[in-house]
């Protein structure tokens, strides 16, 4: 049975969600003083599309064997991922505000043993697609249906983990896997070509499918076209990995943080804050 | 004719994943020297080839263990601890899962293959990482219960195994409890304590050894570590000395060192591989270039027992 409490089926809601989530994200970075805020702007679409309308889940049984496994490769971006676990039901709106602090259950990157709508811990980059492809296997072994989500970073595509990763998704055939590449095209610092910072991995695609997945591409920030594709995926039981070029903006939605490196770990002060929400909502 | 402890290992391991389908053997290429190929003879289903990729295969290992199996990763023990080191730390050790991983061909006896395969520091990494436990059996019986105490306690595990095709099954054959050292020798004059390959190799030293009364004590689990067994041990005598198959810092010697020093202040003799590289050699040539053959190790212990008579 596919359990969906909550989920959202218009796409105008789930867009109306998008931005109470952006506005989660900053809201929470402002309070704290500190969060990954630009990384989880661009992935939040793909978050919302995800918890709201793609996976099969139960916020009353975040334990529940059968549900789909969602893990945040990219973990430094664990701010958009508790806020939409907050709008989702799993934990409190209050206790965001409790994110990044001593003893908190909303650890800076997270952490699978203090919150248990956590299906991973990760925080050091390129390990995550090797845990959901051991959770895929293992739901085949255990003759399963549920499919394994991973979120990625482009920045991250850099370590040569996530490629190990790949090569033995291909091996055995794990088509309950699904990898999102939040294609932002920015990381914490870059490096310099000239004047010019390059993408960190602009070239996803052509990759993935090398290594024997089934690919798309899509607009990481249009929601029906994320729904869409997600939809397409799902259930392709052809033997092939999946993998989701999502063409993000690093700071999607605030237009003095979009495509700017310096907002990858940075709080907005009084004045950014009320600029951030203003826009937002008038982006609404 | 007895049993090596690498191929008692893939036997015993092969054993428990057919009688527990929880149980997954990964391989990093290596399964045909560390025996993992056992299991792939025995019950091919429950042997999954992650091929030459240390780092995924600890990962996938992680991601197997979330939905309820328990991967046993076996690679040769420097690659295994040092080149998926950080993947150990957060994908295993932080988690909690039950990943037990298995270092083959610890030490120097990796088949005259060089530095590059030595393993002389896998127990000072291992013991240093929370929630991870380390054991190091002594020989193939050793090895078959300290498995078999592995597999029903759930946790990240470290097993530190030897090349060594000598070493008989020696140590008496009882049940392993996890933490606990043995007494395998009474003594007044000196404790020796040993783990791992280190094990045999002392105890055929104190048999030659009739001037000198030495007590004995192995510890095929470094951690957590039995202090009370090793401070017992201790108080009964005026020297103190470690031998291990690992360099002498980071090691055994120095877990008793701290031991000790906070609880009953002793001289501790440490012997164990030099801070330094070694390159190719047979068994025999390496053991005997850092002093851990049989007849170094005696010459060492009586330098030390006669060293005593001074005092």
């Amino acid at each position: 049975m596919r359990r969906g409490i909550l989920l959202i089926e218009s796409i105008e809601q789930l867009r109306f969600t998008a931005t109470v989530l952006r506005k989660r994200i900053l809201s929470t970075a402002y309070y704290k003083k500190q969060g990954h805020v630009g990384g989880s702007l661009s992935c939040a679409d793909i978050l919302v599309s995800l918890f709201f309308r793609q996976l099969s889940i139960d916020p009353s049984n975040p334990r529940w064997e059968d549900r789909d496994r969602f893990v945040l490769s990219k973990g430094h971006t664990a701010l958009g991922l508790y806020a939409t676990l907050a709008l989702r039901g799993y934990i409190s709106e209050e206790e965001l505000k409790t994110f990044d602090q001593f003893e908190s259950r909303l650890q800076a990157h997270p952490d699978m043993t203090k919150l248990d709508a956590l299906d991973m811990s990760t925080g050091s980059l390129g390990q995550g697609l090797s845990a959901a492809v051991g959770m895929a296997i293992g739901a085949k072994r255990l003759k399963k249906d549920f499919h394994v989500y991973c979120l990625i970073g482009d920045g991250e595509s850099q370590e040569g983990q996530v490629w190990e990763a790949a090569n033995i998704a291909e091996k055995y055939k794990l088509d309950n896997l699904i990898v999102i590449m939040d294609q932002n095209g920015l990381q914490q610092y870059g490096w310099k070509n000239g004047h010019d910072r390059m993408n960190p991995e602009s070239n996803g695609r052509r990759k993935f499918a090398s290594f024997g997945f089934e690919t798309w591409e899509v607009d990481g920030h249009s929601i029906e076209d994320l729904v869409t594709v997600l939809d397409e995926v799902k259930g392709r039981g052809n033997g092939q990995p999946k993998a989701i070029i999502a063409n993000t903006t690093k700071g999607k939605g605030v237009r003095f943080m979009e495509n700017n490196y310096v907002w990858h770990s940075k709080a907005p002060n009084d004045e950014e804050y009320i600029t951030a929400l203003t826009e937002l909502e008038e982006g609404d | 004719m007895s049993i090596s402890v690498r191929d008692q290992f893939g036997k015993q391991l092969a054993k428990l994943a057919k009688e527990d389908s929880r149980v997954l053997a990964l391989d990093g290429d290596l399964g045909n020297s560390t025996r993992l190929d056992s299991i792939e003879k025995e019950t091919a289903d429950s042997f999954l080839q992650m091929g030459i990729a240390e780092q995924n295969m600890v990962g996938v290992a992680a991601g197997l263990a979330s939905v309820g199996f328990q991967p046993w990763v076996c690679s040769f023990a420097t690659f295994l601890t040092k080149r998926a080191l950080d993947q150990i730390i957060v994908s295993v050790a932080q988690t909690n899962f039950d990943v037990k991983l298995v270092g083959s061909y610890s030490g120097l006896l990796t088949s005259n293959t060089g530095k590059t395969h030595h393993s002389l520091d896998d127990i000072a990494i291992m013991t240093t990482i929370p929630n991870m436990t380390v054991i190091a059996p002594g020989d193939a019986r050793e090895t078959v219960a300290a498995m078999k105490a592995m597999h029903r306690t759930v946790g990240p595990m470290y097993l530190r195994l030897t090349r060594d095709e000598t070493i008989p099954s020696f140590l008496p054959d009882e049940d392993f409890e996890i933490g606990k050292g043995k007494t395998l020798g009474e003594g007044t004059d000196m404790l020796v304590v040993t783990t791992g390959s280190t094990t045999y190799r002392v105890a055929e030293v104190i048999k030659q050894m009739e001037d000198v009364s030495i007590a004995h004590q192995h510890f095929p689990t470094l951690k957590p570590f039995d202090k009370e067994l090793l401070i017992e041990g201790a108080r009964k005598v005026r020297q103190v000395v470690t031998v291990e198959e690992h360099y002498k810092r980071g090691g055994l010697g120095s877990i008793v060192s701290e031991i000790l020093s906070e609880s009953l202040p002793r001289k501790i003799y440490r012997i164990g591989v030099p801070d330094n590289f070694f390159g190719c050699g047979t068994d025999k040539e390496l053991l005997e270039a850092t002093g851990l053959s049989v007849e170094a190790i005696r010459k060492s212990l009586i330098d030390l027992s006669l060293c005593k008579k001074q005092f």
